[in-house]
């Protein structure tokens, strides 16, 4: 039993990894007071880009890297659509998913029938791996798990200890007030939505690269939605948002960590269901903040959504 | 998160839809400017194609010709304009109160699902066929209704933000439709279920062949004949009805609606269940005019090409459903041509460029001087 809840929770923190990139990258979006609801899509073409980047070149860094060079370039065209057109950001941001979906499915068709690409390689810790439970959980992955390892505190030091931090904050609770302060809003808020498109590229890239390398239409499957989301669950908070995205993570492998138990390999109708955990975890998620007090001590940037616009400040 | 700050649902709006309100730009320019937008789109999507390796002039010459250039291209784009419509009627009617449903595909698959139930074990085989179909679409409008009361119920009564519900549920529909095609429904393991008896179809226009021979071989089901009542029920209850009045306002300003006495949850929930009806009804129309069974793939993503549609048509029934139209010919084209991911390319750049385009409206009415502003 043990070993299963081993197993579970180190393939969770494995899967969420690409789940906790484009969370945290959606935060910073909404931290700066804009939604992004383009996630899925951004995703969708960093796993594209990452994956055939990696193909063309043997190097899965170098494809990791245009995938967040591409999540980047899509999210500037979100900000230009709805900061500076200032278009409705649920559009724009619905219509970056479908553009994504549309773009990674023209253009890699190619790839769908690529199978051998170099993956992100893993590394055991020396000595760390070994403990026993915890070395399996969490020192024994992927380059790319260490690293949300590392930019989850990083983040949260980001937020909540830095000067910019104090301003990203400004910009997403008021930003006529940081506007007043000599905080340049507009330009502050481009580049978080820019990093957020990065971070989303990174996560599909980690989805293609490290942990089902492969391209397929579609691959990202919703967990753009789910990052989504699980912001909303997070409190707008990198350390809730790891947690978040690790049991998420550890929800959508367990349809495959069960198939070796009796019962489930007796009946495999049974995946079904253990396949739609995941989604419905992340709808109780949501309801767990909304019912509980959670949800009005750790509250939406009060400006997420709203253009700034300096002339319209008083309306 | 407070039950009233759903992220970016009420204050962008509230900007756009009252610029949009200073002044109306007419028929002629909305006309002109989506055509504009439209070859814009149409320009970029065939650069990338062009990228890809493909001719663009060849690519769109043939999808035209395949949906449009013939009886039987009308045939096949009528026929993909119906769930289209219905379930794009469903979201639109949503979004007029800024409720983001953009559950519409598991809608649709929840109402396909539920009337295929009906047709392959509650009708007795001697029922005659008007009833049948009556009670396939009733149960296809029930399921999609369910399937979006249940996220509506939890956006009122909890603030649970209903984009992510929508489409989160979206998942669990396709996973359920899975279960009962593979598993308890299924044949052979080809995750589709048996033939529907002849008396459960949706009569075909070929049906009639032998009054009209000129109707020989022409598939179109009168599943059709559903978009223009759906048009019509919609058109009446939000511009001649006090709960159509009411949508309008919630859709401009919850708060405002909530002083002036509209029951926001109730109004929520009813819209959302209408909503997911409409959808559940293009999901019946689907298994009882066109395939005759139930099974996975029984959309090709309608429900997410509804969202575009809706927003295209402004949220107007009339104009969604001419949307639909064409977008059920980008559907036929893209069949021709092999292509799905050309047709969601499509979808994507068509609605980025009208969104951003949208914009090129509005300047124009900023560019009025300022007492037309105030």
């Amino acid at each position: 039993m043990i070993a299963f809840l081993t197993a579970v929770l180190a393939s969770g923190v494995r899967t969420g990894t690409s789940v906790l990139f484009a969370t945290l990258g959606e935060l910073f979006t909404e931290r700066a007071g804009v939604l992004n609801l383009g996630v899925e899509g951004m995703m969708l073409m960093g796993a594209m880009t990452g994956f055939g980047i990696t193909w063309l070149t043997g190097n899965p860094w170098l494809g990791a890297l245009a995938a967040m060079a591409v999540g980047g370039l899509m999210a500037l065209l979100h900000a230009f659509v709805a900061l500076v057109l200032r278009a409705e950001q649920v559009v724009s941001g619905l219509a970056l998913t479908f553009l994504g979906s549309g773009l990674s499915a023209v253009l890699g068709s190619p790839l769908v029938e690529v199978r051998q690409v170099a993956r992100i390689p893993t590394w055991s810790v020396p000595f760390l791996s070994q403990i026993p439970v915890v070395g399996p959980i969490l020192f024994d992955h992927n380059f790319l798990v260490y690293i949300g390892f590392l930019l989850v505190p990083l983040c949260w030091f980001w937020i909540y200890r830095t000067r910019p931090g104090l301003e990203l904050r400004a910009i997403g609770e008021n930003p006529a007030a940081a506007d007043v302060q000599g905080i340049k809003v507009m330009r502050q808020r481009i580049l978080y939505v820019a990093f957020g498109g990065v971070l989303a590229g990174l996560g599909g890239a980690t989805l293609s690269l490290a942990l089902t390398p492969t391209w397929v239409e579609g691959l990202i499957s919703g967990q753009g939605w789910v990052a989504v989301g699980l912001v909303i669950f997070a409190g707008w908070d990198p350390i809730r948002a790891l947690f978040g995205s690790y049991l998420f993570g550890a929800l959508r492998r367990l349809p495959i960590d069960l198939q070796n138990f009796g019962r489930f390999r007796a009946n495999p109708s049974l995946g079904y269901f253990t396949s739609m955990l995941p989604y419905l975890f992340t709808i109780v998620a949501l309801l767990t903040v909304s019912i509980g007090d959670i949800g009005r001590r750790w509250g939406a940037p009060a400006a997420l959504g709203r253009a700034y616009v300096r002339e319209d400040r008083d309306a | 998160m407070t039950g009233s700050t759903v992220p970016g649902v009420v204050p962008a709006s509230r900007l756009r839809l009252r610029l949009e309100a200073r002044e109306q730009p007419g028929l002629p320019t909305h006309l002109a400017v989506s055509l504009l937008l439209l070859l814009a789109a149409l320009l970029l999507a065939g650069t990338v194609m062009t990228v890809a390796g493909g001719n663009p002039l060849d690519v769109y010459r043939s999808m035209f010709g395949a949906a449009f250039g013939s009886r039987w291209g009308l045939n096949d784009t009528l026929i993909k304009m119906v769930p289209l419509a219905l379930a794009s009627l469903g979201v639109a009617l949503a979004f007029r109160m800024k409720m983001w449903n953009i559950g519409a595909e598991g809608q649709l698959l929840m109402g396909a699902l539920a009337a295929s139930g009906i047709a392959l074990f509650a009708v007795p085989p001697d029922m005659p066929r008007l009833p049948a179909l009556a009670l396939m679409a009733a149960a296809g409008a029930a399921g999609g209704a369910a399937w979006a009361v249940v996220p509506g119920w939890l956006r009122a009564q909890f603030g649970v933000n209903e984009i992510i519900s929508t489409l989160m549920l979206n998942y669990v529909a396709l996973s359920i439709v899975q279960f009962f095609v593979y598993g308890p429904w299924g044949e052979r393991g080809f995750g589709l279920t048996p033939m529907f008896e002849r008396h459960t179809w949706l009569p075909r226009l070929t049906d009639f062949a032998d009054q009209w021979s000129a109707l020989r071989g022409l598939t179109l089901h009168l599943g059709i004949l559903a978009v223009p009542v759906a048009i019509a029920c919609l058109a009446i209850l939000l511009e001649r009805t006090k709960f159509g009045f009411e949508i309008a306002m919630v859709g401009d300003n919850p708060d405002a609606a909530r002083y002036a006495g509209v029951r926001l949850r109730r109004t929520m929930i009813i819209v959302m269940a209408l909503s997911g009806a409409l959808a559940g009804l293009a999901g019946m129309s689907e298994v009882s005019g066109v395939v005759h069974r139930l099974l996975e793939h029984i959309s090709p993503g309608y429900g997410y090409t509804a969202i575009i549609v809706a927003w295209l048509g402004r949220f107007n029934p009339l104009a969604v459903a001419v949307v639909a139209f064409l977008f059920g010919g980008l559907i036929v084209g893209a069949d021709e041509i092999q292509s799905a991911g050309i047709s969601s390319l499509l979808q994507g750049v068509i609605l980025f460029v009208m969104v951003s385009g949208n914009l090129l409206i509005r300047y124009r009415i900023r560019l009025r001087p300022p007492e037309a502003m105030r």
